[in-house]
């Protein structure tokens, strides 16, 4: 999909003053994040879990390039054939290959941020594939002709109201108003769909090396429809995503749904091994697995390693403030919220995101939530550093900066910068409050500044204590 | 040519500053084992599977013997005025099912209403199935159908995930090529944060667990 991170800000005032996105946030937000504490709370291990896993994906990563080639000879033992992509163009190549080759017209997906992010399904429509995605909340905004605003709640953007019109122009009438009448209707629709498609794409929570398998975690079903139905199942995955062992899957697992959803398990957890074997009567006659490095690689050099860990989990986005009030299209691209505001700079390259690591305000929740102890708010600094050392920030900002830089360093000046400025903003106030700071207005615009005292705080420090 | 193959991990070694791993560091990983914490708890297994299976909506019924199954079922099918007919995995064709029945030990298709499958182990962490496809035991049972019944032997339930793999890892036709954990009916909550069952798999999952 095309990337418009530029827009950042334009879609950030666009999204707060929508009301029907506004209402569907507002419903959002609460749910996540207390069923997210419930779980934490009632797993005694979980903290103990959380450090657990940073240290086993650190370990994996470390040892990355030989759990990759283990896997890959597995998944050939298993009669299933890996693919490797360096990028997104090359991605799409190998999957419209594969497809072209069983002569495919239908294809059916099941959730895959990967394939968001490497833009297949226009990929497979310009090819003249009729392509469904099987997720409810992916078939509502595939309706709606958007992309997810969610990496696990993709329509968690759209209300029930705007549900049943894009329903009822999809499927005709009469207009379905309920819940469970929305779920069924796409549940018959789509059930056709399973049943006549050739190829089945799903993504993959987990490769593993021991065995070869790919895991997919659902509550839907859908996915396991989707590659048990086709005859062809392909299986999208980001090379960061493999497990050395089926145990290792399991710490995750305890961490995943708690996590994403606030559920201790999700409904369904499957593993699959290559295609259909002999004697079996379903499954899919064939298994390809495309590994999309996508600029992961090179994040393993530095600083950004610790992104790799990332789970995809979306505990970030919804313990965002941010992100609560804009939605996830603001940051116009796959991976919204803050995992996508450090990710997206990362594999789209720093020109035209650099609003994502700004619009961040360091609280650190994302940070306290994150199963993997990804310290986010860090990784955003480090980006706004290489926004600044790459000249990137606006020149006014950079300059103020260095002036900032040259007062802070020599305390007389300092000192004396602050007994100034504490009187003339004391004179610009009004019963305690400054209503308009003229270099500053953006910030008193929409709010009162509170006025300081008139007087530095080492001055009144030194009236208390009698001496500096 | 250099392959794609080639450059990723090339690229990956990169950003490891490191070249490839020897034989003796491989071998040190290969031979690693998982030594993570499992979640403790004190509570009966069985009692405790079940507890969490109809926490989700799940539902248990307990027979004393296997031989009590096809009744069990049959009752499962009769109180929710199901078809007669049911997709039975070829791992259960020994059992008495009612004559009436028409049974298919096939893939399940479309109009397909009812399956019933033999599970692999029961864990009792999280209660959740697992459940693992081959001939005797189609994968498509476990999705297709509304309604999914599926034979559990107390016997089979287990602590932990782990305690799972530990379960197929002894089996001699080893890991099967879809392994499915189910921990109750289909869900979504994508409409508003709604949880509603039955989305695309089956809108109902029904232990008959036999004996503890």
């Amino acid at each position: 999909m095309e990337m418009r991170s530029a827009e950042f800000k334009e879609r950030a005032v666009f999204a707060i003053h929508d009301a029907s996105l506004q209402q569907a946030l507002g419903k959002a937000r609460g749910g996540f994040v207390g069923k997210r504490a419930q779980q934490a709370a009632e797993l005694p291990e979980f903290e103990q879990l959380r450090e657990e896993a940073k240290n086993l994906k650190n370990e994996i990563l470390t040892n990355l390039d030989h759990y990759l080639e283990r896997y890959e000879a597995a998944v050939t033992a298993a009669g299933g054939q890996v693919h490797w992509a360096r990028d997104a163009a090359e991605a799409r190549e190998i999957i419209l290959g594969i497809c072209k080759h069983v002569e495919a017209k239908s294809v059916t997906k099941g959730k895959s941020m990967v394939s968001e992010e490497i833009g297949l399904n226009e990929a497979l429509i310009e090819n003249g594939m009729e392509v469904v995605e099987t997720d409810l909340g992916e078939y509502i905004i595939q309706l709606a002709h958007e992309p997810p605003s969610h990496i696990i709640a993709p329509a968690v953007h759209k209300t029930k109201d705007q549900v049943s019109d894009l329903f009822l122009a999809a499927h005709g009438g009469p207009r379905k108003t309920e819940v469970a009448d929305l779920v069924n209707e796409a549940r018959q629709v789509l059930r056709d769909k399973y049943f006549r498609a050739d190829v089945g794409i799903t993504g993959g929570n987990y490769l593993v090396a021991e065995t070869g398998s790919s895991v997919i975690v659902t509550n839907e079903g859908n996915g396991d429809l989707t590659q048990t139905l086709a005859r062809v199942h392909i299986v999208t995955a980001g090379i960061e995503r493999v497990v050395p062992t089926l145990d290792d899957v399991s710490l995750f697992l305890r961490l995943l749904a708690r996590s994403a959803t606030g559920q201790e398990t999700e409904t369904y957890t499957t593993y699959s091994t290559g295609p259909r074997r002999t004697g079996d009567l379903d499954g899919p006659q064939e298994y390809h697995v495309v590994l999309v490095d996508n600029g992961r690689s090179r994040m393993l050099a530095g600083r950004f390693r610790d992104m790799l860990r990332c789970i995809r989990c979306g505990a970030c986005m919804n313990h965002c403030p941010v992100y609560g009030s804009i939605g996830g299209h603001a940051y116009g691209w796959v991976y919204p919220g803050p995992m996508g505001s450090v990710l997206t700079p990362l594999i789209k390259g720093m020109d035209n995101t650099y609003d994502l690591p700004n619009a961040c305000t360091l609280n650190g929740r994302c940070a306290s939530v994150c199963p993997v102890k990804i310290p986010l708010p860090d990784l955003l600094r480090e980006l706004r550093h290489l926004q600044h050392r790459q000249e990137l920030s606006p020149p006014m900002q950079r300059r103020a900066l260095s002036l900032w830089r040259f007062v802070a360093t020599r305390p007389k000046l300092y000192h004396a910068g602050e007994w100034v400025a504490t009187r003339l903003l004391k004179l610009l106030s009004s019963n305690g409050r400054i209503r308009n700071l003229m270099l500053a207005s953006g910030w008193t615009d929409a709010r009162d500044l509170p006025a300081p005292p008139g007087r530095t705080f080492l001055e009144q420090w030194q009236d208390q204590r009698g001496k500096p | 040519m250099t392959t794609a193959r080639d450059a990723i991990l090339r690229s990956v070694r990169i950003g490891l500053k490191r070249g490839a791993l020897d034989d003796n560091q491989r071998a040190v990983l290969d031979a690693r084992v998982p030594r993570h914490t499992r979640p403790a708890f004190d509570e009966d297994l069985v009692e405790r599977f079940i507890r969490k299976f109809e926490s989700r909506a799940g539902t248990v019924v307990r027979v004393s013997s296997r031989d009590e199954v096809p009744a069990a079922v049959e009752a499962y099918r009769a109180g929710l005025k199901l078809p007669a007919r049911a997709a039975i995995g070829a791992a259960l064709k020994d059992l008495a099912w009612p004559s009436a029945w028409s049974v298919s030990h096939g893939p399940a298709t479309v109009d397909e209403t009812m399956a019933v499958t033999a599970a692999v182990a029961g864990v009792a962490e999280t209660g959740s199935l697992m459940l693992c496809g081959g001939p005797d035991s189609p994968t498509t049972h476990n999705f297709v159908p509304d309604d999914h019944v599926v034979v559990l032997d107390a016997g089979q339930i287990v602590r932990h995930f782990e305690d799972a793999w530990t379960v197929l890892r002894a089996r001699p036709q080893g890991l099967p090529r879809a392994t499915n954990f189910v921990s109750g009916p289909s869900r979504t909550a994508d409409v508003e944060q709604t949880i509603q069952l039955g989305a695309h798999g089956p809108r109902r999952v029904h232990i008959v667990l036999i004996g503890g």
